[in-house]
């Protein structure tokens, strides 16, 4: 298993041909308190870089979008009564949808943790 | 100091950024005919009083709704509105069709319209209402857009029985994107032809309740087929003093309803401005169109009133935000809420139940008519008569005799020939049973 980072803070957690979909840390941060989360439907299908989601905050909403290609295969349902998880947990409980990879190479575009880290500070 | 404050040279530089040559092919999409050529011949100048007398004289050519028989309805009705009404909105705290763009430093002109909100989700029997739309027909162009959001899909049914205007509104707000409208023919189609015409793409079925020609239908089955395979429901209440009557759409099924406010509070004013209702369930609440109060607690744990999920609208999410409409009409709403206020539950079910009754006795003066064949089984206080003659003739002959007889089907379906008989006649709470009697015999005159 591996987690990889976008530009756009979602990350990907790639196990097999599945990869589950969240936002980091620094994006729940940023955003402040997260009161709404509209998730995709089982089924859909995206390219990299579609708008898959929007997440909803107190002061702002934003577009999340699929870091790679492929058909999402489960979606977080607890999101829809609890947004706040999340805030509370970013990497865990808080997670939007798996999606197939359908496409490695696509991974590659993608940043690795440490990666992430120096491209968030550069942000500060 | 320059009212104008545009230079020739500032147009000049503003024309060449966008690529025309004349500030004139802006006014391109204007039909030629209907673009004014010269100036218009107009004397160089009046006195105040010269001016209100001319004004006078024009105004005087025209018959007002409330200075004869009058049964014209088909969308907005003549209601009487409580002077009450008319003293409180002109309060200069309430003196504005806007929502503040700061809005919690408002907080009686948010509680007003959390009131609003409040009576509009209760009279059409659904969860959550907005803060109103410019009006009726604008409001059911939103729905459309609205369903497109929930279901993704973009074939929006529209009932042959709904409003013409509205029908032509739904089509303009949708011109630009590329839902496929498909329309009915009117007086034909029955809820089972609505329910066969559902497929995969359909967003949702727009009907009228009552309907344009002033039937009552249920649509219970028709919610039940579009929830079978999610789509939605949206109902349109022209008349929304009717719901003080008949079931609530909510109770039918639907999921979107809209409705004109214009009957509470507001009179005729030549067609606006009026306040459209936007009602839906609470699962949709983040697609509803347009601003939302909501009712909270400030730090000091009293009651306060704030815009509510406005992450939702333009001012935050810009492009992508539910709808582009931004205001409401907000004086008008402040007249409806005071009206229905005034009403009470009680008061608005009364007001409806003398609607119903004028309507009816006027049905049975009319059905002993020769040359009048009433086309309703079910009505409110509006219903379709089709007379032995062209309609629009014998409305004009009774405007003769100041008696205004009802909407002939023809001025909003000039093409189609087979309603050129028909007259829509509506009766309200100010329809005297003189009124009536005069109609009656105005008709039987012209139809011998």
């Amino acid at each position: 298993m591996t987690i990889y980072y976008s530009e756009d803070h979602e990350w990907i957690n790639v196990e097999g041909s599945i990869g589950t979909v969240g936002i980091t840390e620094y994006a729940q941060n940023a955003l402040g308190d997260i009161v709404f989360v509209e998730v995709p439907e089982v089924g859909d299908e995206f390219a990299k870089g579609d708008e898959v989601s929007v997440v909803e905050s107190v002061k702002a909403a934003s577009e999340i979008y699929s870091p790679v290609t492929g058909e999402i295969t489960a979606v977080n349902e607890d999101l829809e009564e609890n947004a706040a998880l999340v805030n509370s947990s970013p990497d865990g409980d808080g997670w939007f949808f798996k999606v197939t990879v359908s496409n490695k190479d696509e991974l590659e575009e993608l940043m690795d943790a440490g990666d992430y880290k120096t491209f968030i500070a550069g942000l500060e | 100091m320059r009212y104008l404050p545009l230079s020739s040279d500032d147009r000049a530089k503003m024309l060449k950024k966008i690529g025309v040559q004349d500030i004139n092919d802006l006014f391109d999409d204007v039909p030629r005919h209907a673009l004014l050529k010269g100036f218009l011949d107009l004397p160089l100048h009046m006195t105040e009083m010269e001016v209100e007398q001319n004004f006078s004289a024009f105004a005087a050519k025209n018959i007002a709704a409330g200075s004869v028989p009058f049964f014209v309805g088909a969308g907005a009705y003549h209601h009487h509105v409580p002077s009450t009404v008319d003293y409180q909105i002109q309060r200069g705290e309430f003196l504005t069709a806007y929502t503040p763009y700061q809005p919690e430093i408002s907080q009686g002109t948010l509680q007003t319209l959390y009131e609003f909100q409040t009576q509009v989700a209760q009279i059409t029997g659904m969860d959550v209402a907005n803060a109103s739309m410019y009006d009726g027909s604008t409001a059911c162009g939103e729905a459309a857009l609205m369903a497109r959001r929930v279901t993704k899909k973009k074939k929006v049914i529209l009932s042959g029985n709904l409003h013409p205007q509205y029908i032509e509104v739904v089509k303009s707000a949708t011109k630009y994107t590329d839902d496929n409208i498909i329309v009915n023919d009117p007086m034909v189609e029955t809820t089972e032809d609505l329910i066969n015409q559902i497929d995969d793409d359909t967003s949702c079925v727009i009907v009228q309740y009552p309907d344009f020609f002033g039937n009552i239908q249920d649509y219970s089955a028709l919610a039940e087929a579009l929830h079978d395979r999610k789509k939605l429901l949206v109902v349109v209440t022209t008349e929304i003093v009717a719901l003080g009557a008949i079931k609530s759409p909510g109770e039918i099924g639907a999921d979107i309803v809209v409705g004109e406010g214009q009957s509470i509070g507001n009179g005729l004013c030549y067609g606006g401005p009026y306040a459209g209702l936007f009602a839906t369930r609470q699962k949709y609440v983040r697609q509803l169109p347009g601003r939302l109060c909501g009712e909270t607690t400030d730090a000091e744990g009293k009651r306060g009133y704030v815009l509510t999920l406005s992450t939702r609208e333009q001012h935050i999410r810009r492009e992508k935000a539910t709808s582009n409409i931004c205001t409401n009409a907000g004086l008008c709403t402040l007249a409806f809420t005071i009206h229905m206020t005034l009403l009470g539950e009680k008061g608005y079910r009364q007001l409806a139940k003398i609607n119903h009754a004028g309507a009816v006795k006027l049905r049975d003066k009319l059905a002993n008519i020769n040359g009048i064949t009433v086309l309703n089984s079910t009505f409110f206080n509006e219903f379709t008569v089709r007379l032995n003659k062209d309609a629009a003739e014998v409305v004009e002959a009774l405007v003769e005799h100041d008696v205004i007889a009802g909407l002939p089907i023809s001025r909003l379906y000039p093409k189609n020939k087979e309603l050129k008989n028909d007259l829509l006649i509506a009766v309200t709470e100010t329809t005297s049973e003189d009124d009536m009697d005069i109609l009656v015999e105005e008709l039987k005159e012209v139809l011998k």
